[in-house]
């Protein structure tokens, strides 16, 4: 361990004051994965309630309290965090850097997430319940209609907004200034570029999600009509305004899990990232595509056709660069010499949902076929192959690949693979039988269905559940292997591991890269 | 071999148990679907169409890139002693995987647009029917170039005794309403959509019809069928507390079944002008008022007035208070909560009995009645 500088400080303070990204790092993990029980919790009260048509458990007002603090709690809680995490753990020792390049700001963009998530979570036990008007709070019902906490909820996504917009900073800060020398752009790991590209489009429209709310607040208190039409102000300006945040938003999620598969997968195949290039490339082209393409969540608000044709055919375009990064994905497997841990399992996971959910996304995009798939299961189907097996796939895979890194012990592997496995068909059979209910006509975000749909969601019920126990196994793992894993002390912990981060002593001690690595100037990538 | 199959049939036991578990469901219970329906309109075949297309499309490049990844899986194994290959990059094949997927959007584009321009055609239609949505009900007005609309309201008609298991859910569970749309067949219809609170979407998939209902906005959509037959959707956008609740069900007949229910309708409506001169009982007050408190009022007030979303009627400040502010309240609502102004939706009889009613029970005992004629007077001002 570090033969010169000091360790980490002792107790509380050492938690609360830390500018260390590696601290700040584990804080963001661990906040993201209690968010993650939390609106799993939430997810699971809607899929209990769904488990047989009628009303049993909660009242239709709850469970659209449910529905939204679900999306929200998932969204901006859980997913996004994760990622964050990831980044300050992983960026500075990706690119030979001692920290971030603004650890106090660092410190803080962290620190203001508990209380906020802490007051979004107290609407529950407002007068007039929690925000349920869903996490995409279409006005007029989340302004007129709604219930008195949505003020809290406002507030929520302010600071929210300013954590996020503080963290991409940061990033962008510390990849443009502080990669070792020779360390250039384009032989920086996959995954520090995704970010990079991620870190832009938040900086770009989180603003825009600040200005949506502030409008909000405008109409509720101070007697504005953005989005009321009896003033003058126009409901659907609501929707451009929200989905020109809301689409860049999912690729904000999808991006950086494209990065984090796009290291794993080499590393398991034993064999380079078949086209590096053309893989950064794409992700800067799904990343511009993100911003023209917002009004396809709106077919049905009664656009022009000549904008409904362009939404559509700028939304198809999308399926070019995705394509691109899976048929790399797949290429680099090819004649590889390839093993199942479980972090591997966890990104041929991903790998094979997610394209199921780009297909499902290409489905969507067509417009005259949205008419009948828009708002209906179908679409709560498609997404969550994306953002569960997508993104919370990979975040999984993540910290089985980089766990052993950071604490210098091995998780248990036959309990990963069991995770994996239980997850997997828990999540098939939670949202597989989504598509076809949505096909047949139920439509999302309703507490109680038609007798047809009966089947399939008490399946869909039951697999949710697997999913959600699964979770628990995961914990079980992780915190054993904090605790009591088997001790690793190999640099590289997997042999096809590549990249500066596998260079540093195991565990990762607490300051690295003090002096700057020396890159190869050879070595194309890592 | 043997191994390799076994460690395929691992990987695959998974989607596999999926698949089959969906064809034993929907084999097993003839009600489950597991489709889109091509419905009963010309562009709901042409919807039903395209989406089989582009499905197949999309199945078949999944089977050939999941086809690679699992021969990868299989033979390309560490444990099989295979030394990895090395290259990497190849301009060639990546402009392959570029231009070809873009060659087939343009095709999938084509047929796409043709549906779309074709949605959107709105012109030309026999007959207007205009869509209100509410909270939590749908109305219906049909444009009379005469002036002589029909407009009704159309709930909800399953009993909350069935949402809330203490009674069997009949077949149409939650699918069901008092007054369906009539629509005569063989005739395009243009629907004119708007709403009077929250954003709803009025959903018939048979019909293929989906489209935003806007507060302050009017959309137009379309269509036409010669399949005469009834069609059941819901509310496609989450417009609160009651958004699962309130269905849609159209009733498409022949011309001439429809030119009867029209006549009938109007007849209807001659009544209630008739009926708003006259004056009531207590007792034929209280009567009306229970029907239309269930129909109306229930939903937020509560059974027996206790309360629930909205305030509670029994024991009120309002109900057993000052009338005239009690008619103000049915009729223009509380600006800014969800008490929706009633005027509007309720003719005047109705009115008259509802508020008579909310004073005379639930052990409110004001003991004073109000007349058609009141609220007439009341709405003058």
């Amino acid at each position: 361990m570090g033969d010169h500088h000091h360790g980490p400080a002792k107790g509380l303070g050492r938690w609360l004051f830390t500018t260390n990204h590696k601290d700040i790092g584990t804080m963001y993990l661990w906040f993201s994965f209690a968010m993650f029980i939390l609106g799993g919790f939430f997810a699971m009260v809607i899929r209990a309630e769904l488990f047989q048509p009628g009303m049993q458990l909660v009242e239709p007002a709850f469970f659209n309290q449910m529905t939204t603090l679900h999306g929200l709690v998932m969204v901006f809680g859980a997913i996004m965090p994760s990622f964050v995490g990831l980044a300050n753990w992983l960026i500075p020792m990706m690119i030979g850097a001692p920290d971030m390049a603004l650890p106090r700001m660092n410190n803080w963009s962290f620190w203001i997430l508990p209380p906020t998530f802490l007051l979004l979570a107290s609407t529950l036990f407002m007068e007039g319940g929690a925000p349920a008007f869903g996490w995409t709070f279409y006005a007029p019902l989340s302004t007129t209609y709604a219930p008195p906490s949505v003020t809290f909820f406002i507030f929520s996504v302010h600071v929210l907004g300013l954590s996020s917009i503080m963290g991409s900073i940061n990033i962008i800060a510390t990849v443009m200034n502080m990669r070792a020398p020779g360390m250039t752009y384009m032989k920086m790991p996959l995954f520090v570029w995704t970010w990079l590209i991620t870190a832009f489009l938040l900086v770009a429209v989180m603003p825009v999600l600040a200005g949506a709310v502030t409008m909000m607040l405008m109409d509720i208190h101070f007697g504005t009509s953005f989005f009321s039409a009896a003033g003058g102000g126009d409901p659907v300006l609501f929707q451009h305004v929200f989905w020109f945040f809301g689409h860049p938003e999912v690729y904000i999620i999808i991006l950086p899990a494209f990065g984090v598969v796009s290291q794993i997968i080499p590393a398991f195949s034993r064999k380079p990232l078949f086209g590096y290039d053309s893989m950064v490339y794409a992700t800067a082209s799904i990343a511009f595509l993100s911003f023209i393409v917002w009004a396809h969540h709106m077919y049905t608000v009664g656009m022009p056709v000549a904008g409904e044709l362009f939404f559509m055919y700028a939304t198809m375009l999308i399926a070019v660069p995705t394509g691109v990064k899976v048929f790399n994905w797949v290429s680099t497997m090819w004649r590889g010499a390839l093993s199942f841990e479980t972090p591997m399992l966890f990104c041929l996971g991903f790998l094979v949902l997610f394209t199921i959910g780009g297909f499902t996304g290409l489905m969507l995009s067509i417009a005259p076929a949205d008419f009948q798939y828009h708002d209906s299961y179908f679409v709560v189907a498609h997404f969550h192959y994306v953002m569960v097996a997508g993104a919370v796939f990979s975040m999984t895979a993540a910290v089985y690949f980089w766990l052993p890194k950071w604490c210098g012990k091995m998780y248990n592997e036959t309990m990963g693979k069991t995770h994996f496995w239980i997850s997997f068909v828990g999540f098939n059979l939670a949202f597989f039988p989504q598509h076809f209910v949505g096909l047949a006509g139920m439509p999302r975000r309703i507490p109680d269905y038609a007798l047809q749909f009966a089947d399939f969601n008490m399946m869909s019920s039951i697999g949710a559940f697997i999913y959600g126990a699964s979770q628990i196994m995961f914990l079980y793992n992780v915190i054993a292997t904090i605790v009591s894993g088997t001790p690793v002390s190999d640099e590289k912990v997997w042999d096809g591991a590549e990249g500066l981060e596998w260079t540093v002593p195991t565990p990762a001690p607490y300051h690295t890269f003090e002096t700057p690595p020396k890159i190869d100037p050879a070595h194309a990538h890592s | 071999m043997c191994f390799e199959a076994k460690r395929l049939f691992r990987l695959a036991l998974g989607p596999v148990l999926m698949l089959m578990s969906a064809v034993v469901m929907a084999a097993g219970a003839e009600v489950s679907q597991v489709n889109m329906r091509p419905g009963v309109t010309e562009v709901g075949k042409e919807i039903y169409d395209l989406h089989m297309i582009i499905l197949w499309i999309c199945t078949i490049i999944g089977v050939g890139v999941f086809g690679v990844m699992f021969y990868s899986i299989i033979y390309h194994r560490k444990s099989k002693g295979v030394v990895p290959a090395t290259f990497h990059e190849s301009t060639k094949v990546e402009i392959a995987w570029t231009i070809v997927p873009f060659f087939i959007l343009i095709g999938m584009a084509v047929p796409a647009t043709s549906t779309l321009l074709n949605i959107y055609d709105n012109d030309d239609a026999d007959m207007d029917v205009l869509i209100t949505g509410y909270q939590w009900k749908w109305k219906y007005e049909y444009l009379d170039e005469n002036g002589e609309n029909v407009t009704f309201f159309s709930n909800l008609r399953t009993p909350q005794n069935e949402i809330y298991n203490t009674e069997s859910k009949g077949e149409h569970y939650l699918l069901e309403v008092d007054e369906p749309l009539v629509l005569p067949a063989d005739t395009k219809v243009r629907f004119l959509v708007t709403a009077n609170d929250v954003i709803h979407s009025w959903w018939v998939p048979d019909l293929a019809v989906k489209k935003d209902a806007i507060p302050g906005f009017i959309n137009e959509a379309w269509t036409r069928t010669s399949q005469e037959g009834i069609y059941r959707g819901q509310c496609a956008e989450l417009c609160g507390k009651d958004h699962g609740f309130m269905p849609i069900v159209v009733n498409v007949v022949s011309q001439g079944e429809y030119d009867e229910w029209l006549s009938g309708k109007q007849a209807e409506a001659a009544e209630i002008k008739e009926l708003m001169a006259q004056t009531f009982t207590l007792d034929q007050l209280m009567e009306r008022g229970k029907s239309v408190y269930d129909r109306s009022c229930l939903a937020c007030h509560g059974a027996n007035g206790e309360g629930g979303l909205g305030n509670a009627i029994a024991n009120s400040a309002v109900a057993t208070g000052d009338l005239g502010e009690h008619l103000e309240i049915g009729i223009n609502g509380v600006p800014g909560t969800a008490m929706q102004a009633f005027g509007g939706q309720m003719n005047d009889v109705d009115m008259a009995a509802v508020i008579t009613y909310q004073r005379n029970a639930f052990g409110n005992n004001m003991g004073d009645m109000v007349q058609p004629i009141d609220v007439y007077n009341h709405k003058k001002g």
